[in-house]
């Protein structure tokens, strides 16, 4: 088994005559939480759905483990067990936050298959996914909307979640649940590729950050050595962790 | 399923208001149950035949403006199997006539599901994503498909009479409803409640669902949407033949031009409902059933006007349509 | 090919000897403008509407209610027109107006529907319209066929009213279109590209997209309420099949796909092929029906009544490998052959 989970290699993206990624390196290493951090508009979201193949790599090869997975459609790469939460959760907001769950469980044809105990763990880390079970998802805040996305990923066993700021617009009490999740299943021993904003967040739960500006990735390695090199924090995102 | 305060139930009251306005402009409460039974019954008809087409507009966001031609291909499969059977449909007794009906709309079905499911394969796919020649050649396969119904049964018009157990009225008081009308508004809620039942509280449709809202996500969940596309489309196919036999005998003949006839109706139907939207096709369905009979009645010349006038006015107060199909 | 076109229309009477061969040319010329018309909405301002039919009925019984009502005179003729040019501004603005209101999905099927119910009213306002069986009236004297301007033919052709008639369509086709590639190559032209290829960034630099495109949708139906005269005055006979006809809207979609959307050109050139494929696509399918007649299924296939479905079949198989249509092509050779001329001379140098 190789170290790196999932592995970026010269990826190019353009969308209709926009050339947004301009040959992205990025290692995911396995069991560890990779963050990718970067301004707006540097390339996160678009590095995102290109792994996921909702756009394609016009150049470059994307590998999970061994498999060469630049080509696949996007259901065949999420049936490689991963997990992927949209900057914009995708919550369904006309289904009740129940379907939601049973949607992701890819395996459970109705709720009863749902596997009791992963759901209490999830209810136990976001009590309003329990709260609000048979009410239709839109009627959640934003915040709740959040959670709720998150548990999606969770409410079966993955091998790689791929999560787009998950913590944008949270209130401070609410992140720290988020930041309890994310550790738990760092425990878990999932790998997890997460874009985000919040350095407390970043810094909190990052083994290894990749940044990224204009399309490519300039810096990689741990996070703790960043953490650690205010200059270097500076140049790369113009404010400290 | 859904708590009753989150449904928004204000359009559900269109149907009986309409019903109601039109009482005073009839006068006679048994002509007016009379027309409100054919208004309704016409609608469930309707209803059957525009349901397939709303969700897979919904769903995938494909306009089939040949939807028209499954109806069609009902409709004429039904007079070849009817005619086959004529001791059946000749008997005088109930089960004797659904032992001819029944084949026949199961025939129908097929038929229209197999077409249907060379219509996508060879007519819908490659036009994926391109509305405008979504409309254009569906258009195109629509033309296509009358001209060989024209090959097959003959340019003329073939009548479809009812089988005999089936005509004939039941008198309530003073008003006649007819046998035929009861079934078809029978046929239809059970056609309506099949499909909630599958879009509720299967995953299949709970799928559906989820994909008439956000389909990228459905995929990004790992499934493989494209098949049940097809699947929805050869599903709405079959409907829709289902309410061209229905239809058929409705009108009791049957010409290859009902196809296009009856697509604008359709139309006018799933703009009214929203679309990708079955129970607010049932509601344009219904609405524009009634309508017709009532201006049928009343004003006959301004029949098909007075569904486009419903059409402005419901498009007036919600230009999506009555359940409108949120995040898109 | 667009000159032949000219010439061949210029001359018709004289190159094609005959009543059939004039009457393809005069219903050319009117087609000419009806799908000119309906290219400016669809091809340059990327609106589906299939209202465009109504406005050329509309034209089309303007002359024949005026003619039949106030007799055949000038005056009563030029009302006519008018009055239809009136009803078709209203009408159109209503609809442009609307369409603003909904998506393009649905505003491609209200204008369906609304275009049916229109011509269930023509058939069932018969008082007025003369119903299913149409008006047959009369046009003024300097138009009529027994009028004749000189006793010997000319050419082999008689200079008679209906000669007289066919040049008033040819002047007025040629007119209109010139009109038309001048509105299409004017600023005005472009801001309807602007605003199909990407609305939001037309209107963020300041155009107002909801004047330009109800003016479109205006001009595009004045355009056909025009043609529908044209119609009248040739066939000296309306009634709801005629103009009104889901058929027609087909025509006019074929030819603006087969043409080539988006170049106007391309309704003129689309107009001539569609329109001698039409007539004489049955003679040809009765031929080979009859040859066919041992197979009864095949002659079924290739009778001259099911010419609408290889029609069809061609609109499909156009729609898929033609999306340019025949200017389209026509065009991109051109420009190949222009690269490569290009590069041949610079070879050279």
């Amino acid at each position: 088994m190789s170290t790196n989970l999932l592995t970026l290699e010269g990826v190019h993206t353009h969308i209709g005559a926009y050339h947004i990624l301009h040959g992205v390196d990025l290692v995911v290493p396995r069991g560890e939480l990779t963050m990718l951090l970067g301004r707006n508009g540097a390339g996160k979201t678009t590095t995102l759905r290109t792994i996921m193949g909702l756009w394609s790599a016009s150049q470059g090869r994307i590998s999970l483990g061994a498999e060469d997975i630049t080509a696949l459609n996007t259901p065949a790469i999420a049936q490689k067990n991963i997990a992927y939460v949209p900057e914009n959760m995708g919550i369904f907001s006309d289904l009740t936050v129940k379907e939601n769950m049973l949607l992701a469980a890819r395996s459970a044809k109705n709720a009863a298959q749902m596997d009791e105990a992963r759901l209490q763990w999830i209810f136990k880390l976001f009590p309003a996914v329990e709260k609000f079970w048979n009410h239709p998802a839109g009627k959640l805040s934003g915040g709740q909307k959040q959670m709720l996305a998150v548990s999606r990923a969770m409410v079966e066993p993955r091998d790689l979640l791929i999560i787009d700021e998950p913590s944008k617009g949270l209130a401070p009490a609410i992140i720290q649940n988020m930041i309890d999740a994310f550790q738990q299943l760092k425990a878990s021993g999932v790998t997890i590729l997460l874009v985000e904003q919040n350095i407390h967040f970043a810094q909190q739960l990052g083994d290894t950050v990749a940044v990224m500006d204009n399309g490519r990735v300039v810096h990689a390695g741990r996070m703790q050595a960043l953490a650690e090199d205010k200059a270097l924090q500076q140049s790369l995102l113009g404010l400290a962790l | 399923m859904k708590f009753l305060e989150d449904i928004d139930t204000r359009p559900l009251l269109l149907v009986p208001v309409l019903a109601l306005l039109a009482w005073p402009l009839i006068g006679s409460g048994s002509t007016w149950l009379t027309l409100t039974v054919a208004g309704l019954a016409m609608g469930m008809i309707i209803f059957i035949m525009a349901s397939g087409l709303t969700l897979v507009f919904g769903l995938m966001d494909v306009l089939n403006f040949g939807h028209g031609l499954f109806i069609a291909l009902g409709a004429f499969v039904a007079t070849s199997v009817l005619g086959a059977m004529g001791d059946w449909t000749g008997s005088g007794t109930w089960w004797h006539n659904m032992v001819a009906v029944l084949p026949a709309m199961l025939i129908a079905m097929a038929v229209a599901a197999a077409v249907g499911l060379a219509f996508e394969r060879f007519i819908v796919r490659p036009v994926y994503g391109q509305h405008l020649k979504q409309i254009l050649i569906t258009m195109g396969g629509m033309i296509i498909g009358e001209e060989l119904i024209k090959v097959i049964w003959g340019p003329q018009q073939i009548a479809l009479p009812l089988p005999e157990a089936m005509r004939g009225a039941v008198l309530w008081g003073d008003a006649a409803i007819e046998k035929y009308r009861l079934l078809a508004v029978a046929v239809g809620l059970a056609v309506f409640v099949a499909q909630m039942w599958v879009l509720g509280r299967t995953k299949v449709g709970l799928l559906i669902r989820a994909g008439v809202q956000d389909r990228e996500m459905v995929e990004s969940l790992g499934y493989r949407i494209r098949r049940l596309f097809v699947g929805v489309f050869v599903a709405g196919s079959a409907l829709a033949g289902l309410g061209g036999v229905m239809w058929g005998l409705y009108q009791q003949n049957v010409v290859p031009q009902m196809g296009a006839q009856v697509n604008v109706l359709i139309f006018i139907v799933i703009i009214i409902g929203g679309l990708g939207s079955t129970g607010g096709a049932l509601i344009g369905a219904l609405m524009v059933g009634l309508m017709a009979n009532y201006t049928g009645f009343l004003a006959p010349k301004l029949a098909l006007f007075s569904n486009i006038a419903l059409m402005a006015g419901v498009l007036l107060w919600r230009p999506q349509g009555v359940y409108p199909v949120a995040n898109r | 090919m667009l000159i032949v076109t000219l010439l061949g229309l210029a001359f018709a009477p004289f190159l094609f000897p005959g009543v059939k061969a004039l009457s393809v040319a005069a219903k050319v010329l009117i087609f000419v403008v009806l799908v000119a018309g309906f290219d400016l909405l669809l091809g340059y301002t990327g609106i589906v509407s299939f209202a465009h039919t109504m406005f050329f009925g509309i034209g089309a019984y303007g002359i024949a209610i005026s003619s039949n009502t106030w007799g055949p005179t000038w005056g009563a003729l030029a009302t006519g027109f008018a009055l239809s040019l009136v009803l078709t501004l209203l009408l159109s603005l209503a609809i442009g107006l609307f369409s603003l209101r909904v998506r393009a999905i649905f505003f491609a099927m209200i204008t369906l529907a609304v275009a049916a119910a229109f011509q269930t009213l023509a058939s069932q306002l018969s008082d007025f319209t003369g119903g299913e069986d149409g008006l047959s009236f009369k046009l003024p004297e300097l138009l009529l066929p027994s009028t004749e301007f000189s006793e010997a033919p000319f050419l082999g052709v008689s200079l008679d009213g209906r000669l007289l008639c066919y040049y008033l369509l040819f002047v007025l086709a040629l007119g209109l279109l010139l009109s038309l590639l001048r509105i299409v190559n004017s600023p005005f032209g472009r801001v309807l590209q602007a605003i199909r290829e990407n609305e939001f960034r037309a209107e963020a630099i300041g155009y107002r997209v909801v004047v330009y495109r109800t003016l479109s949708s205006v001009l595009s139906a004045l355009y056909a309420c025009v043609a529908g005269a044209m119609l009248a005055l040739w066939l000296r006979y309306n009634g709801p099949d005629t103009s009104l006809s889901f058929e027609i809207m087909m025509d006019v979609l074929l030819i603006v796909v087969i043409g080539g959307m988006g170049t106007i050109y391309g309704a003129a050139i689309g107009a001539v092929l569609f329109l001698l494929a039409q007539s004489y696509l049955q003679d040809l399918l009765r031929l080979a029906s009859e040859a066919a007649s041992a197979w009864p299924v095949l002659a079924a296939l290739l009778s001259p009544d099911r010419w609408l479905l290889w029609l069809g079949l061609l609109f499909v198989l156009s729609v898929y490998y033609f999306p340019t249509g025949v200017v389209g092509r026509l065009r991109s050779r051109a420009a190949l052959t222009s690269l490569s001329s290009q590069a041949r001379s610079k070879d050279v140098a």
